[in-house]
């Protein structure tokens, strides 16, 4: 990696509009054109800095630039992800999966249902801020329901793991719209869930 | 928090939670009453000495929301009404009847202050269940009376000289604070504490529910920085918000009190030792 080199905001898949109701676009518009900015701009700060101290051979600043680096790192790595994870209805958003993941899921919860409800109440119970994931394990194969807290990615729970879905629980991603009602925001946004992506990387990181 | 205490046949309640209810003369078992207090069934009394528990067997207290010290709009267009009907009526109001719930079915928490309750919940930094609740709910507490209309401008006499004594100057102590406020990672709280051991003023970064209760700290004041508190006012734009609390919200009426009755525990003054 090129630390001098500035990494950049992506680009949204859809329109700022494109998720109503189930997430409005005034919190589309700020969460990806304020929150993930920061994040990115901030990141390449650290970076720069971290470059810099690596140069200079000044291990104490490389050690306290590494939350910096962690916070806004993750905070890119994560709604980089989320964004992917999330499509209009007009584009199959919402529409459940078929195919291998839709019986791994029924084989390891039971049912979708049962899924969607159990990363609801890990959604709801989480406190402060952070994510809800439906992560691969890639080495057993195994789907799993994990929390991660502020901007921790998910290989944070496990370096083999790789996210399928996610959900932001941080209060920018839902307030203005469901100010406290955290429970409608999560029932609302599987709406628009890109079950498209998740069976892409289930079939990936699991061929026949 | 009010903590109501019940002995004999007499119940007192602060005058905060009397606004809404008619004084009882006798003991309530029923919660109709009292929704928001959830008189129910009583077990055994905590073991801390601290309160006399009476003769009655059959209710138990638990913790109340208390108001803002001022109307949900006085702190506009600062912090809006909307976001004190919010923030103070649903997130606060959820945290005080979360705890009562999950106080109802635990019997050795039952009957302590809420200061008590918060240090014996965080166990060491292995927090029980109810600490989140407890915590948050005292902080809300200390957080709205941190504030007042037509706040802002400095602290004044003993205060401002401990601050200028512990940061150099009020403008040194301000650039701390919010610079503190701007580099916290997540959800959380910023605190000026006076520390006990050190016997000096302090900024504190706490996140989620931690308070310097916690350190056997003192708070002075408090600043949330949820994104609950400022989003519907300031959406993303924390700096602006922080900068809107020191300068027009932050009440140092509050934190001279405050101060006042930590130094009945922290002796701030210089040893004075007599020349023979």
């Amino acid at each position: 990696m090129d630390l001098t080199k500035n990494l950049t905001l992506p680009e949204l898949p859809y329109g700022y509009e494109a998720l109503e109701p189930a997430i409005s676009g005034e919190i589309m518009r700020l969460h990806h054109q304020k929150h993930h900015q920061a994040y990115v701009t901030n990141f390449n700060k650290a970076l720069h800095q971290l470059s810099a101290a690596v140069a200079d051979g000044d291990t104490s600043a490389v050690v306290m630039l590494q939350s910096s680096l962690k916070f806004n790192g993750g905070g890119h790595i994560n709604h980089s992800i989320f964004w992917k994870n999330l499509a209009p209805v007009s584009e199959g958003g919402g529409v459940p999966p078929k195919g291998r993941l839709g019986s791994a899921i029924d084989e390891q919860f039971g049912s979708l249902e049962a899924l969607i409800q159990k990363m609801n109440t890990h959604g709801a119970a989480l406190q402060g801020s952070g994510w809800v994931w439906l992560a691969l394990d890639k080495e057993s194969k195994r789907i799993s329901v994990e929390t991660t807290a502020n901007q921790d990615p998910i290989v944070t729970k496990g370096p083999t793991l790789v996210a399928l879905l996610s959900i932001d629980v941080w209060e920018h991603a839902y307030y203005l719209q469901y100010k406290n009602v955290r429970p409608d925001y999560l029932k609302n946004i599987w709406n628009v869930m890109n079950w498209n992506y998740a069976s892409a990387v289930y079939d990936k990181e699991c061929p026949n | 928090m009010i903590l109501l205490s019940c002995s004999s046949n007499h119940c007192s309640l602060s005058s905060n939670v009397m606004a809404s209810a008619a004084a009882p003369s006798t003991i309530l078992k029923s919660s109709s009453i009292f929704p928001h207090l959830g008189w129910g069934r009583r077990r055994r009394s905590c073991n801390l000495p601290s309160i006399n528990r009476g003769v009655s067997k059959s209710t138990v207290a638990y913790y109340g929301l208390r108001s803002p010290p001022y109307k949900l709009d006085a702190l506009e267009p600062y912090m809006s009404q909307k976001t004190l009907e919010v923030h103070w009526g649903a997130h606060h109001r959820n945290y005080v009847e979360a705890l009562n719930k999950q106080l109802e079915k635990n019997d050795i928490l039952y009957g302590c202050t809420l200061d008590e309750l918060i240090r014996l919940t965080y166990n060491n930094g292995n927090p029980l269940p109810e600490f989140n609740n407890a915590a948050q709910v005292w902080n809300h507490d200390f957080f709205w009376e941190s504030m007042q209309p037509g706040g802002g401008e400095m602290p004044k006499l003993g205060l401002l000289e401990q601050i200028e004594k512990d940061f150099g100057s009020f403008d040194n102590f301000k650039d701390k604070f919010i610079e503190a406020a701007l580099t916290s990672f997540g959800s959380g709280w910023v605190w000026l504490v006076l520390k006990r051991e050190k016997r000096c003023l302090a900024i504190v970064k706490t996140s989620n529910a931690i308070n310097p209760l916690v350190w056997n700290d003192i708070p002075i004041i408090s600043l949330d920085l949820w994104e609950h508190a400022y989003y519907l006012d300031y959406k993303n734009d924390r700096a602006k918000y922080v900068n809107t609390y020191m300068n027009h919200l932050v009440s140092w009426n509050a934190a001279a009190a405050r101060m006042a009755r930590a130094q009945a525990f922290v002796n701030l003054g210089e040893p004075k030792i007599p020349v023979a």
